[in-house]
C-alpha cells in the first residue's frame, strides 16, 4: 500500500501535474480559452492529492520503522516515541522540503477551492504561477534531496534523532513557520498574475489581503514558537540570538507586515499599487531565500543542522529564476500599471505609507546586519560577526517612531485629516504613556529600554482609546457600548487587538532587558539570593529515563519566607549519542519567569558541588503572549465579512476585456 | 496642498527614514562589529583591550581547569589553532557540547599579554558540524587541507597540543 515507491511515484506525478498546472492555464488565460483555464483548479487539487499521498507514505515509512529508507534510517530509531517518529519526518532536510512542497500544494488547492469568485483569467494565472513555483521545488526534491532513497543493506536500527530536537515545541514549529513562509506565495502569485494582466485595482487589493493576513498570522506564530523553543530548550536564558536563521524569518515578517498594511491602501484608495506588487514579490523572495540560503549553509549559523553545500547550486539557480524572473517581469510590466494618486501626508493613507517606509527601513537594517558578515568573508576574506549590540543600536531607534505613529494612525480619517482632533482624543493615552515613562525611569536602566516601555504603553493605551471611542464607552449606557462593539467591523477590532499585541510584546522585550542572572557553584543545602527571591538547592538525584540518565535537582524558591515553587532543573546524558541536554525548570506567574539551569557536578562524590544558573526574567511570557495576540487580531480581521476570501466583486464585470494582455 | 508638495513630503519621509537607517548602520558598524580572531593573530597583534572579539579554535586537551572564586565557577582552558595557544577565562557554565580537543568559539576581550576574558562560550552544535570560522582557521594554520579530504574527526584532535601542531604543520593531517 503506502510504500516508499508509491510516495516517490506520487511526488514525480505531482511534479508533472505542477508543470502542466503552470503552463496550460497561462496559455488559456492569454488566449481567453475558457476550457484551458478551467483545467487549473482540477490540476491544483490533483497536485495536492499527489503530494499528500507522497507525504503520508513517508510518515507511514517512519511510523513502521522502514529503515531501508535512507532518510528514516538516518533520522529515526525504534526506541523513538511515536510522536517524534511522525514529527521527525520534517525534522531533516529532505522531509522539510517535501513538507514545503506539500504546503505550497495546499495553497494552490485553497486558491482553487475558495477563489470561485475571482475572475477566471486571474484565478487561472494565480494557480499557474503557484504551479510553476511548485514545479521548481518538486524538481529540487526529486533530483537533489530525494526523501525516499533506499539503502542496502537496510540497518537493523536507525541512527536516532538529535535529542535537542525531541521536543513538542520544535515538532510543531516548522509546519507553522513554513505555512507562514509558503503562504506568502499566494500574494506573490497574485502579484505576478496582476503584472501579466497589467491591471491592479481595489478588488485585487481585497483579494490579496486575506491571503497575506493568513500567512502573516502563521509566520507570527511560527517566529514566536521558535523564540520560545530557544528560550526553554537551549537554556541560555535568552530568547533571540540575532542568528541568520532567526533573521531569515524576521525579514519576510517585516515586509509581510508592510504588505498587509499597503494592501489596505490599494483596497480603499487604489493607490500604492505598484509598491504593493513589489512588496508581495519581495516578501516571498525573502521567505524563499531566507530558508534556502540557510538550508544550504551559505550563511554560517549555530542552527546548522542540515548543511549541504552540494545542493547550493540548484537552490541558487531556483532562487535566481524565481526572484530574477519576477523582478524582470516587474521592471517590464510595472509601467503598464496605472499609478494611483498621491495623497495628503496627514491622513490614514499617509500614516500607512509612513508605516511602510519605517518597516522597510527596519528590514533594510536587519538585512544589512545579516548579509554583511558573509559578504565580508566572501569579498575581503575577513571573518566578522554582527550580534545583539549592532541590532539593538540600529533597530530600536527606527522602531520607536513606528510605535509612536502606530498609536494615532488607525484613528486618522481617510483622504484628509487634521492632526489636532486625533491628538485631543488621545490625551489620556499620552498621559498614561508619560506616567509609564516616569515609572520606567525609576524601574528600568538604559535609555532605550525606558523609551521602549513608554512606547509600548502608548501603543496599548492608544489601541484601547481607539476601541473605546468607537464603542462610545462612558458616553452612552454600557449595554449600548457593548452593542456597538459587536456591530463594529471585525477588521477594526482585529487591528486594535493586533496593535495592542505589538505593545505587549515590546513591553516584554523592554522588561527582559532588565533580566537578572547569577551563576554559582555550590554544595547541596546552599541558599542564594536573586531578585528578592531565596533559592535553595535541596537535593540532586540520579533518575533513569528511557534512553538517558538524568541528574535532577530540587530547587526551592521562597519569597519573603513563603514557598513560591519547587523547581526541578535537570541534565540528561543520552547513552547512545554521547550527548547531554539541559532541561530548564521555569516557574511563571505571568509577570516574571523564575528560570533555573543545572550545570556540571564537580568535586568528590562525598561532597560534590553543582553549578547552578539562576535567572529572573521579568515579563518574559508577555513577549510570546503579545505575538499570539497579534496573530489573533489578524485571524479576527480575517473573519470580517469583507475579508472573506473571494467575496468581493470587481466593479466592472467585464474584467477580462479590460485587461491589457 | 499641491501635487508637488505632496510628492515632496513623501520624498522627505523616505530620505529621512533611509538616511537615519544608513547612519545608524554605519555608526553601529564602527563600534559593534565583532571580529573573529585566531590564537596566532592574538599572539601576533592583540586587538585593543576594550574591543569585543570572537576567538575560535580547538580546546587543547588537558588544559581545562575549573576553579571557584567565592561561589562563582571559573573555567580556564587553552584554545589553539595549531600555531599558538591563548588562555581563556570564563565565568559561567560551559555549554553541553564543550569538549576537550573539539572546536569552540569564545566571545570576549583580550587582556595583556595574551589572556582572553570570555563573556560567552559557544561549542559546536553536533558531532559533524564545525563552525565555519574554526574550519577557516584550521585551513589557514595548515592543520587541515580540504584537498586531502574532510576535516579530521574530533577524536583525532584529542591529543593535539601546540607542540604536536607544529610537528604536523609540514604534512597535511590524514583524513580519517
Amino acid at each position: 500500500m503506502l510504500s516508499p515507491e508509491l510516495g516517490h511515484y506520487a511526488l514525480a506525478l505531482a511534479c508533472v501535474l505542477a508543470a502542466v498546472q503552470g503552463i496550460i492555464p497561462l496559455i488559456g488565460a492569454s488566449r481567453r480559452d475558457a476550457r484551458l483555464m478551467a483545467l487549473a483548479p482540477g490540476l491544483a487539487i490533483g497536485q495536492m492529492i499527489a503530494l499528500g499521498t507522497s507525504f503520508l507514505s513517508l510518515i507511514y515509512a517512519a511510523v513502521t520503522d522502514d529503515f531501508s529508507v535512507q532518510n528514516i534510517a538516518e533520522n529515526s530509531a525504534v526506541s523513538k516515541p511515536l510522536l517524534y517518529k511522525i514529527t521527525g519526518v520534517w525534522g531533516n532536510h529532505e522531509g522539510s522540503i517535501l513538507l514545503w512542497a506539500l504546503i505550497l500544494g495546499l495553497c494552490g488547492a485553497a486558491v482553487a477551492a475558495f477563489g470561485r469568485n475571482l475572475p477566471s483569467a486571474l484565478r487561472a494565472r494565480v494557480i499557474a504561477v503557484l504551479g510553476l513555483v511548485a514545479t521548481g521545488f518538486e524538481l529540487f526534491c526529486l533530483t537533489t534531496s530525494d526523501p525516499f532513497a533506499r539503502i542496502w543493506p537496510a540497518p537493523m536500527d536507525g541512527q536516532g534523532m538529535n535529542p535537542l530536537l525531541q521536543d513538542p515545541g520544535l515538532a510543531f514549529h516548522p509546519p507553522i513557520l513554513y505555512t507562514g513562509y509558503v503562504g506568502f506565495a499566494v500574494p506573490f502569485a497574485f502579484a505576478i498574475a496582476a503584472l501579466i494582466e497589467g491591471r491592479v485595482d481595489a478588488a485585487w487589493g481585497r483579494w490579496v489581503r486575506p491571503w497575506a493576513v493568513a500567512a502573516w498570522c502563521f509566520l507570527t506564530c511560527g517566529i514566536a514558537m521558535g523564540s520560545w523553543w530557544s528560550y526553554y530548550v537551549l537554556g541560555w536564558g535568552g530568547y533571540w540570538f540575532w542568528d541568520p536563521v532567526e533573521n531569515a524569518s524576521l525579514i519576510p515578517w517585516l515586509t509581510g507586515t508592510a504588505l498587509i498594511h499597503s494592501a489596505i491602501v490599494v483596497e480603499k484608495r487604489e493607490a500604492l499599487k505598484i509598491w504593493t506588487v513589489l512588496l508581495a514579490i519581495a516578501t516571498f523572495s525573502f521567505s524563499l531565500s531566507g530558508t534556502f540560503l540557510v538550508r544550504s549553509g551559505i550563511l554560517n549559523s549555530v542552527h546548522a543542522f542540515a548543511n549541504d553545500p552540494a545542493r547550493g547550486v540548484f537552490i541558487l539557480g531556483l532562487l535566481g529564476v524565481v526572484i530574477g524572473g519576477s523582478l524582470a517581469l516587474f521592471a517590464y510590466r510595472a509601467p503598464a500599471l496605472t499609478a494611483g494618486g498621491l495623497f495628503a501626508p496627514i491622513s490614514r493613507e499617509g500614516a500607512l505609507v509612513l508605516n511602510n517606509i519605517l518597516l522597510c527601513s527596519l528590514c533594510a537594517v536587519v538585512l544589512t546586519g545579516t548579509m554583511y558578515p558573509p559578504f565580508m568573508s566572501l569579498l575581503f576574506d575577513r571573518t566578522i560577526s554582527v550580534g545583539k549590540p549592532f541590532f539593538d543600536a540600529t533597530t530600536i531607534p527606527l522602531a520607536l517612531p513606528l510605535f509612536i505613529f502606530m498609536g494615532f494612525g488607525p484613528m486618522l480619517p481617510w483622504k484628509r485629516a487634521q492632526l489636532w482632533p486625533v491628538l485631543q482624543k488621545l490625551w489620556i493615552a499620552a498621559i498614561v504613556a508619560a506616567l509609564a515613562c516616569a515609572v520606567a525611569v525609576f524601574e528600568l536602566s538604559g535609555v532605550l529600554a525606558i523609551l521602549c516601555a513608554a512606547a509600548a504603553i502608548w501603543v496599548i493605551a492608544a489601541s484601547i482609546t481607539d476601541m473605546a471611542g468607537r464603542m462610545r464607552l462612558f458616553r452612552v449606557p454600557f449595554a449600548t457600548s457593548i452593542q456597538r462593539a459587536r456591530m463594529l467591523p471585525r477588521a477594526i477590532v482585529g487591528t486594535a487587538i493586533a496593535h495592542a499585541g505589538v505593545g505587549i510584546t515590546v513591553l516584554g522585550l523592554a522588561a527582559m532587558s532588565q533580566a537578572q542572572h547569577k551563576i554559582v557553584e555550590v554544595p547541596i543545602g546552599t541558599t542564594e539570593q536573586l531578585a528578592g527571591y531565596t533559592w535553595t538547592l535541596k537535593a540532586v538525584e540520579q533518575e533513569p529515563g528511557p534512553n538517558y540518565t538524568a541528574m535532577v535537582a530540587t530547587l526551592e524558591v521562597r519569597h519573603n519566607g513563603h514557598l513560591v515553587t519547587v523547581m526541578h532543573p535537570s541534565k540528561r546524558s543520552f547513552n547512545s549519542q554521547n550527548q547531554t541536554t539541559t532541561n530548564v525548570a521555569i516557574h511563571t506567574n505571568m509577570l516574571a519567569d523564575l528560570y533555573g539551569v543545572l550545570g556540571d557536578k564537580h568535586g568528590p562524590d562525598t561532597n560534590p558541588t553543582y553549578v547552578l544558573r539562576l535567572h529572573y526574567n521579568p515579563l518574559a511570557p508577555w513577549m510570546w503572549l503579545g505575538a499570539l495576540i497579534m496573530a489573533f487580531g489578524g485571524a479576527l480581521s480575517l473573519s470580517d465579512r469583507r475579508m472573506r476570501v473571494g467575496a468581493p466583486q470587481r466593479a466592472k464585470p467585464s474584467s477580462a476585456t479590460a485587461s491589457v494582455s | 496642498m499641491t501635487r508637488k508638495t505632496r510628492r515632496l513630503w513623501l520624498v522627505i519621509a523616505c530620505v529621512a527614514c533611509l538616511g537615519t537607517a544608513a547612519a545608524l548602520i554605519l555608526r553601529a558598524f564602527s563600534s559593534d562589529i565583532v571580529f573573529f580572531v585566531t590564537p596566532s593573530q592574538v599572539e601576533a597583534s592583540p586587538p585593543p583591550t576594550d574591543r569585543t572579539v570572537k576567538l575560535g579554535g580547538m580546546v587543547v586537551a588537558g588544559s581545562v581547569k575549573r576553579e571557584k572564586h567565592g561561589e562563582t565557577p571559573v573555567a580556564t582552558f587553552a584554545v589553539t589553532d595549531g600555531q599558538a595557544a591563548v588562555t581563556v577565562h570564563y565565568e559561567g557554565i560551559l555549554p553541553d557540547l564543550f569538549r576537550e580537543g573539539q572546536s569552540v568559539v569564545a566571545i570576549g576581550t583580550v587582556q595583556p599579554p595574551h589572556e582572553f576574558m570570555a563573556s560567552e562560550v559557544l561549542a559546536k552544535h553536533d558531532e559533524t558540524y564545525m563552525p565555519k570560522e574554526v574550519a577557516e582557521a584550521l585551513k589557514k594554520s595548515g592543520k587541515w587541507d580540504p584537498r586531502f579530504g574532510p576535516p579530521p574527526s574530533a577524536a583525532s584532535w584529542n591529543n593535539m597540543t601546540v607542540q604536536d601542531a607544529s610537528k604536523t604543520l609540514s604534512a597535511p593531517a590524514a583524513p580519517n
